[in-house]
């Protein structure tokens, strides 16, 4: 009996293992720039690869900017987002703008290029709430700062855009101490129930504030969790934007296809601190993990990559540097125009019809605040 | 004695128990080697090892969940919600089972675990941060809810709410941290839960508040005085349950109180606190017992903090409402 027992576990044991060493890292370009993976190369013009790449240039402008106007006191919270431009902008580069992003707090770049305006963004860094007025059109929600909720919002969300026969898809993203909240696993196993038109994406940057992945799970990957969901998993390089893009096109496809949502685990790493309040990272991570990770850097691949085809030189690398530094100033200046917000104007947001002892606040605050 | 800040305190008071007690347990997420983001528990990993003071994968739930089980196997769990404003992860955790442990068991089981949380405004955290609800908690029976206003009481009090027998929330108003320092023994001492504190005696008007309103409360004392009001202002340190004798003792002294939170109006504790001043001393009242309390909306995006929070400016414009009535 008890021997019986044993083998069966045994098999068990043996049956996790290979599961999770069939997880393989997805990779089209390799640090060198060089294509590696030619049948899983994505179908991108010039202008498309040169666009990406720009977006990317852009992106960590707007990071090193927003950590100085924070430094300054002019930008609120704000989580860094260096080193995971290839996770969060090739992801979003693979969507169509009817496509819905549910963001995490550190997700602010791809509702920019979904087209959040850039001063929104920064009011939303400030505390103010016309950064989460999302305008009419563009089809994302506010930073999620719940870890974890809009993982199961997305489910709802695809859901929504199956039943009214919409060719779209949902996508979110969380981290990798996201994918240990219950929200997560109720997120993908309802997707799949549904077949819901849903992306989920964990971008897997090793640390959740100084926690690292080794802590959060014993699984061996991330995208191994889907398997439980029922649903496909994949982890991806995240540090090579075709390998995320061709990823979350494939899984964009399937969904709109009918055929349900995917979990895509990206590995990268975050270069900046969690957050500017406060976090040191020199408490949890070594110089030697920051540089052997720095060394896989999303932009100078792709960098070397299209340049290499021709496609990319200084010149357009600086024009972009100049757009974003101009257009982050002009973004700044309009966010400093925007009316200083009023209680007022909160107790006006709480009900479609306020309540009669919110109307009596209302007056009081008013009155306060003419002052 | 050393002179120390409440997070310092709070540390001081975790380490005094890791030591004195080998059941005591502190987990959550990033209180390991990071210290806690606010290092409450720095080096306190070091000290004690990865054993007892230990990191949680990123789930509130799970916390809540384990600290039960780990009492069940007779621990006493110390674990830490990064922020309260979490808190709405891990309520089935607390209120659905922790509080309920010793009456569904007809006293077999009991879940003498400790949550400490940071908690309150003024200091520009993203949403789902600084929210007070401690009147969340106040509302589940068989909940104990701390919140300290000094360093020397959140020693004293955190000591006696990991010793405590039931659940206690423990909360920690994030702008006291490090706002002042003030004399901390190094030695152990406690401070016993559900009593309150006369932080200044007075003769024309009773204030009663907690947490970060002490402070503003005390100012407004101290201003009416100038005008010639004489204010008592008691803290009342433990909010569920709370001292309503040295409540009512003060009003029968002043025959006027207000009750002062930072948290919103409704369903508050300031409510409850009125309603039973009201039940047992309302033949000493000589007024009404207002309320200074936050607007009726969700805590406010940062930029609006300022107005929303109620200052003592606001706790003058009461207490004048009252003293003249
Ligand atoms: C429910 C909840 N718990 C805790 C936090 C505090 N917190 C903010 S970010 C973070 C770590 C998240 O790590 P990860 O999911 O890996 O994402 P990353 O920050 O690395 O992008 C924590 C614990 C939160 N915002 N929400
Ligand atoms: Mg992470």
């Amino acid at each position: 009996m008890a021997s019986k027992t044993k083998t069966t576990l045994a098999d068990s044991v043996k049956q996790l293992e290979k599961i999770e060493n069939q997880f393989e890292t997805l990779q089209i370009l390799n640090e060198e720039g060089e294509v590696v993976n030619e049948a899983a190369m994505p179908d991108l013009s010039d202008e498309q690869l040169q666009e990406l790449m720009k977006r990317m240039v852009y992106t960590r402008i707007l990071d090193q900017r927003s950590i100085s106007l924070n430094r300054q006191g002019r930008l609120g919270f704000y989580a860094p987002t260096a080193g995971q431009e290839a996770s969060q902008l090739a992801s979003q580069f693979a969507l169509e703008k009817e496509d819905f992003i549910l963001p995490g707090y550190r997700d602010v770049p791809q509702i920019i290029w979904h087209g959040l305006p850039l001063y929104q963004a920064f009011l939303f860094s400030r505390g103010h709430f016309h950064g989460n007025q999302i305008p009419e059109g563009v089809n994302v929600i506010s930073p999620q700062i719940i870890i974890g909720a809009q993982y199961i919002q997305a489910a709802g969300v695809a859901l929504g855009m199956k039943k009214r026969g919409a060719k779209s898809v949902a996508i979110t993203y969380t981290g990798d101490g996201g994918s240990s909240q219950g929200d997560f696993y109720e997120g993908i196993n309802f997707a799949g129930a549904y077949k819901a038109p849903a992306i989920f994406i964990v971008q897997n940057n090793r640390f959740a504030i100084s926690t690292p992945v080794e802590k959060q799970t014993s699984a061996k990957t991330i995208a191994q969790k889907a398997v439980a969901a029922g649903i496909p998993g994949i982890q991806v390089d995240g540090m090579d934007a075709l390998a995320v893009y061709a990823a979350v096109r494939e899984a964009r496809e399937r969904a709109v296809n009918g055929e349900g949502p995917t979990l895509i685990e990206t590995l990268t790493y975050r270069y900046g601190p969690h957050t500017m309040a406060g976090d040191d990272p020199t408490r949890y991570r070594t110089a030697d993990l920051d540089n052997e990770w720095e060394k896989k850097d999303p932009l100078v691949r792709f960098r070397k990559f299209l340049e290499t085809k021709g496609l990319w030189n200084e010149d357009m690398e600086n024009e972009v540097i100049e757009r974003a530094k101009e257009e982050i100033k002009d973004a700044i200046k309009k966010a400093d125009e925007q009316p200083k917000q009023k209680v007022t104007d909160l107790i006006s947001f709480m009900y479609e019809e306020m309540p009669n002892h919110l109307e009596e606040q209302y007056e009081i605050y008013k009155e306060k605040e003419s002052k | 004695m050393a002179q120390m800040t409440m997070i310092q305190a709070i540390t001081d008071a975790l380490r005094t128990e890791l030591r004195n007690d080998p059941n005591v347990l502190v987990f959550g997420e990033d209180v390991g080697v990071n210290g806690g983001v606010f290092r409450a528990t720095e080096g306190l990993q070091k000290e004690f090892s990865e054993d007892r003071v230990f990191d949680t994968p990123l789930a509130e739930s799970g916390i809540g969940g384990l600290a039960i089980g780990l009492a069940l196997q007779g621990y006493r769990p110390v674990p830490e919600i990064q922020f309260f404003g979490f808190v709405y992860e891990v309520m089935d955790a607390i209120s659905g089972q922790m509080a309920r442990m010793r009456y569904r068991s007809g006293g077999r089981y009991s879940s003498p675990v400790t949550i400490r949380s940071p908690f309150g405004g003024g200091v520009h955290t993203p949403e789902m941060h600084a929210d007070s609800l401690e009147g969340l908690m106040a509302q589940q029976p068989g909940l104990k809810v701390v919140i300290p206003s000094t360093p020397y009481d959140a020693k004293g009090l955190l000591i006696s709410a990991i010793r405590d027998n039931d659940p206690v929330i423990f909360l920690e108003h994030m702008k006291l941290y490090r706002s002042f320092r003030q004399e901390v023994p190094e030695e152990e001492y406690t401070i016993p839960l559900g009593k309150a504190e006369v932080k200044r005696e007075g003769k024309d008007l009773t204030i009663v508040t907690y947490g970060a309103m002490v402070h503003e409360s005390l100012k407004a004392a101290e201003e009416l005085e100038k005008e010639g009001h004489s204010v008592e202002v008691i803290d009342l340190r433990t909010v569920m349950p709370f001292d309503i004798e040295t409540i009512v003792a003060s009003i029968e002294k002043t025959g006027r109180a207000i009750v002062v939170q930072e948290a919103q109006k409704q369903a508050g504790m300031a409510s409850q606190i009125v309603a039973e001043i009201n039940d047992r001393a309302i033949l000493n009242l000589e007024a009404p017992v207002l309320r200074v309390a936050a607007p009726d909306t969700v805590f406010p995006f940062s930029q609006a903090e300022t107005v929303w929070l109620p200052n003592y400016k606001d706790v003058i414009e009461t207490a004048k409402k009252v003293l003249t009535f």
